[in-house]
C-alpha cells in the first residue's frame, strides 16, 4: 500500500503568483504565534480544571443540570475562571482557524469571505458568552424548578 | 507529520464544538426549564460517546500542543521530539483510563 502524501501547506504547490501580502504583517504574525503558544499554557490548566470538576467530581455529567451552573457561577472564582477561558480558548481557537483558512483558501474572495463569517462568529459568541456570565442571576424571579439550594432564602 | 494533522483536525473539531457549548450554556440566561431541557437531551449513551471522543481530542490537542511548545523553546526540543511525542500518546492514555471508566459508568451504569 502507498502512503499517502499531503504536502505541507505553502510548500510550493501554489504558484508564487498567488502569494500574498507583501510584508507589513511581520510583527502581528509574531504576536499571534506567541499568544498561540501563551494562552495554550494557560488553557491547558483552565480546561483541565473545568473538565474536572464537572465530569469527574461528584456524580460527574449526570449532575450538570440548572442548579449546578447557578451553584458555580453564584462564586466570583469560577466566573474569572470562565470568562478566562471563555476569550483566551475563542482567541485561541479563532486565530487556528485563520492559520487554517489562510492555508488550504487559495482564492483571495474565498479566504475573504470564510475570515468574515469567523471573525463575526467569534464577536458573537465572546460577547453572548461574556454578557451571560456577568449578567446571570442563579435565583430567577418566578422560577420554581431545580434552583440551587441557597435560593430558597428568597 | 501525522501528529500535525491531528493537531489541526482536533483543534477545529474543539473550535466547533466551542461555539455550540457556549450556546447552549447562554440558555441559563433564558430560564432554567430551557436550560434543563436542552441539557437533558444530551443524557443518553449516544451524547456520552461523543462527549468522551471531545474530551480525547482535548486531551491530545492540549498534550501536543505543549509538545509543540517545548520543541519550540526548548533547546533540545528538536532532538526529542519524537520520544515528545511518545510521552503525548503515553499522557494520553494515563488521562483517559480513569476519565473513561467515570464517564462511562456514568453513561451506561443508569445512576
Ligand atoms: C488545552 C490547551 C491547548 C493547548 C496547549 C493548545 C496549543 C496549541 C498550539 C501550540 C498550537 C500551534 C499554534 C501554531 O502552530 O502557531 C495550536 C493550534 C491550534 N489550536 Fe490549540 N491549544 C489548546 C486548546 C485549544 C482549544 C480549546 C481550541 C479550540 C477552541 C484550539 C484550537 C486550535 C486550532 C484551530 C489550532 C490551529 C491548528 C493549525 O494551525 O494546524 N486549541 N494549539
Amino acid at each position: 500500500m502507498a502512503t499517502p502524501i499531503i504536502d505541507a501547506p505553502r510548500s510550493g504547490k501554489i504558484d508564487v503568483k498567488y502569494n500574498r501580502s507583501k510584508g507589513g504583517k511581520g510583527s502581528f504574525e509574531m504576536v499571534a504565534w506567541l499568544f498561540m503558544r501563551l494562552s495554550g499554557v494557560v488553557l491547558v490548566v483552565l480546561i483541565f480544571g473545568h473538565l474536572f470538576v464537572n465530569l469527574m467530581v461528584g456524580d460527574g455529567v449526570h449532575a450538570i443540570d440548572f442548579g449546578f451552573v447557578a451553584g458555580k457561577w453564584a462564586s466570583p472564582f469560577w466566573q474569572i475562571w470562565d470568562l478566562l477561558m471563555l476569550w483566551l480558548a475563542m482567541l485561541h481557537g479563532t486565530n487556528g482557524v485563520r492559520t487554517i483558512i489562510n492555508d488550504y483558501a487559495e482564492r483571495n474572495g474565498t479566504r475573504m469571505a470564510l475570515k468574515t463569517v469567523l471573525y463575526v462568529a467569534t464577536v458573537v459568541i465572546i460577547v453572548l458568552g461574556t454578557l451571560v456570565i456577568f449578567t446571570f442571576d442563579p435565583c430567577p424571579a418566578g422560577a420554581v424548578t431545580d434552583l440551587p439550594s441557597f435560593c430558597t432564602a428568597r | 507529520m501525522w501528529s500535525w494533522v491531528g493537531h489541526r483536525i482536533t483543534g477545529v473539531v474543539i473550535f466547533f464544538f466551542l461555539l455550540v457549548h457556549v450556546l447552549d450554556t447562554s440558555l441559563v440566561r433564558v430560564s432554567p426549564e430551557a436550560y434543563n431541557a436542552v441539557i437533558g437531551t444530551y443524557k443518553n449513551p449516544i451524547m456520552g460517546l461523543g462527549e468522551a471522543g471531545l474530551v480525547a481530542a482535548i486531551v491530545f490537542h492540549a498534550f501536543n500542543g505543549l509538545r509543540i511548545i517545548a520543541i519550540d523553546f526548548w533547546k533540545k526540543g528538536n532532538k526529542y521530539q519524537a520520544q515528545l511525542l511518545w510521552a503525548v500518546l503515553i499522557l494520553w492514555v494515563v488521562a483517559m483510563v480513569p476519565f473513561l471508566i467515570r464517564q462511562l459508568s456514568i453513561v451506561f451504569g443508569g445512576n
